[in-house]
């Protein structure tokens, strides 16, 4: 039994809240300088293939942004790239059609298009549960693409949107052929990102969230509705996924329809399960390790490389459930506790 | 003084069975009372009915003399009608503190945050502490829950609930699954509970019932066959019918 004396035990819950918060500020910061680091090596390792890296970190975005509604909430979809395709198209079409070149701009524009996107899916999306969700998930990213494939003079159609011009960044660094400033665009936005959805996922909010995907009844019983927060979650989703567009938009200058197809979403929830739900970490693993993956078998065996990527993906379900990244962590930290060493 | 919360005319049936029918009650501020019944009476149906999960087939629901009938399940929560489960629902990732911490920030309006962690706030800390505490779940405050015993997640469940700041308290089978060392902990966390709260809880285990309650209620078969003092109801001929065979007759003997 804890009688916590009135006295000492405030001092001392007062330094264990200070204790948690530094610990919360580390490993954001730890979290931070892998993306970095990783970031840098590819910079240093591939300097030939900046394209690939500017895509991967695109895709990422819209990886997260799928852990956001699926790892954190519980929520099943197929359509993901409903909202990365909106952002794309938006920020494309904001250049092509109004001329305004701006990166930040055009970026802003994918964010809040995203957003509307993962509005308007959120409220068709959670009028159902489970299986009928799902399916309405997949039904939401066809439209998404049959529309965008329809509006072919704003669109382009299946030829793509074209004729996207691109301002220098800051006025100072213009997009070279090689990819240089859209690889550090991205890597930029992709902390920034990131950092965000660090103070999200552990916000109150976050917190909230994480029940819902345990139990909604529960938290109704609370006084919370899941539906609203729900919604919340997906606008949130969207602006990532907007975000994703919008720098795959601006860094191969064409948006083409496949970036709303239900392939590319599914590619992101499969992406999602072999990194591990539900952590960001997790969302980045999985996507860093398909597609490199997919470039490197693909260029060695271009016929097989969907059965290698099927063979990994049932490997990863069968003996990892957690994801590659979950694993290794759940590893990670028995040794340390095996070591005898406490956890923070 | 009027009703803090009132049902009336309460029906349910799911398709032809009637589980609830034609429920009447009232209670009062401080109220101690407690529902009983044999197995499928229709208590947890009743608790169901009157938070908003379940809807009626008819009557009326009224707390502090709103009609809430119209209202979802979350909106009578923010009006002070709060519920314990039968069966502990809690996140199992989650520690105590999360829990309470979860609670008492829904009831300030600051669930929807985006930004700060609770854990880091001395304001909504001190209180999270403070319940735990007397409930006696301190030293669990950050311990996942899957990692407490039973006892301790009932307990939780029941702290959950009083962070929320209820004015009527429905208590589903609080003691349900405990084993009996630990039964005291919760009697005494009922005995503890605000004066002023308003409290109905379901229960069978009749000891527990006469020494917690003022007031007993007996459903059976979905009607309240019995509404009166603890010291009447094993005299009661309709209530003695009514357990005839069940278990909870043993009890009932006493
Ligand atoms: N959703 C439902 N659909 C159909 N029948 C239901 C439903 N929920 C409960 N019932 C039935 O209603 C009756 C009352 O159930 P309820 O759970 O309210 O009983 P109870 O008094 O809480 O019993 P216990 O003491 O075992 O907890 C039971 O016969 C049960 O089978
Ligand atoms: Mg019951």
């Amino acid at each position: 039994m804890t009688e916590k004396t009135n006295s000492t035990s405030t001092a001392s819950a007062e330094t264990s809240r200070t204790r948690l918060r530094a610990g919360f500020i580390r490993r954001d910061l730890y979290g931070v300088a892998a993306i970095v680091i990783v970031a840098a090596a590819g910079y240093v390792l591939f300097p030939d293939n900046l394209a690939l890296l500017t895509r991967i970190i695109a895709i990422a975005l819209l990886v997260l942004s799928l852990d956001l509604v699926t790892g954190y909430c519980g929520v099943a979809t197929l359509g993901q790239a409903a909202l990365f395709g909106s952002g794309a198209y938006a920020a494309g079409i904001l250049s092509a059609h109004y001329g305004i070149n701006d990166p930040l701009l055009m970026t802003l524009g994918g964010v809040f298009a995203g957003a509307v996107a993962g509005l308007v899916c959120g409220i068709v999306m959670l009028r159902a549960h489970g299986l009928p969700q799902l399916v309405l998930s997949i039904a939401l990213v066809y439209l998404f693409h049959e529309f965008a494939n329809k509006a072919s003079s704003w669109t382009g159609g299946s030829d793509g949107l074209s004729g996207i011009v691109l301002d220098p960044l800051f006025g100072l660094y213009e997009f070279d052929l090689f990819g240089h400033t859209a690889y550090f665009f991205g890597v930029v936005l992709l902390l920034i990102v990131f950092a965000l959805l660090r103070i999200v996922v552990r916000s109150p909010f976050g917190m909230l969230c994480r029940g819902i995907k345990e139990d909604p009844v529960r938290i109704r019983a609370l006084g919370a509705s899941p539906h609203k927060a729900l919604i919340k979650i997906y606008i949130i989703s969207g602006a990532v996924a907007g975000t994703g567009g919008a720098l795959s938009a601006i860094s191969t200058q064409v948006v083409a329809l496949d970036a709303l197809s239900f392939t590319q979403s599914a590619e992101a929830l499969v992406m999602l399960v072999l990194g591990g739900t539900g952590s960001l970490f997790g969302a980045l693993v999985g996507t860093v390790i398909f597609m490199l993956f997919e470039d490197f078998v693909s260029a060695a065996n271009p016929f097989h490389w969907l059965t290698m990527v099927g063979a990994l993906l049932i490997a990863v379900v069968l003996f990892a459930p957690k994801g590659i990244f979950g694993t290794v962590q759940d590893l990670l930290s028995a040794r340390r506790n095996r070591t005898g060493e406490t956890r923070p | 003084m009027s009703a803090v919360f009132e049902v009336i005319n309460l029906k349910k049936a799911f398709g032809g069975l009637v589980v609830t029918n034609d429920v009447s009650l009232s209670m009062m501020a401080g109220d101690r009372v407690a529902l009983i019944g044999p197995n499928g009476a229709g208590k947890t149906t009743f608790v169901n009915l009157v938070t908003g999960a379940l809807k009626p087939s008819s009557g009326e629901v009224r707390l502090r003399n709103e009609p809430v009938t119209r209202i979802g399940p979350t909106g009578r929560v923010q009006r002070g009608l709060v519920r314990s489960f039968q069966v502990t629902r809690l996140f199992q990732d989650m520690t105590p503190a999360e829990h309470v911490g979860l609670a008492v920030l829904q009831r300030t309006g600051k669930s929807a945050q985006l930004h700060g962690n609770f854990l880091t706030r001395p304001a909504v800390m001190e209180e999270v502490d403070d319940l735990l505490e007397r409930l006696g779940l301190y030293a669990l405050s950050h311990r996942k829950v899957r990692e407490i015993a039973y006892g301790q997640q009932r307990l939780l469940e029941l702290a959950v609930a009083l962070a929320l700041k209820p004015s009527v308290l429905l208590l589903d089978e609080p003691a349900a699954g405990v084993p009996q060392s630990d039964t005291g902990r919760i009697e005494e966390a009922l005995a503890n509970l605000p004066a002023d709260l308003a409290v109905l809880m379901i229960e069978h285990d009749m000891d527990l019932v006469f020494r917690f309650a003022k007031r007993v209620i007996v459903l059976a078969a979905g009607t309240i066959i019995f509404d009166g003092l603890p010291a009447d109801v094993t005299k009661d001929a309709r209530v003695r019918e009514a357990y005839l065979g069940s278990y909870a007759n043993a009890g009932l003997k006493a």
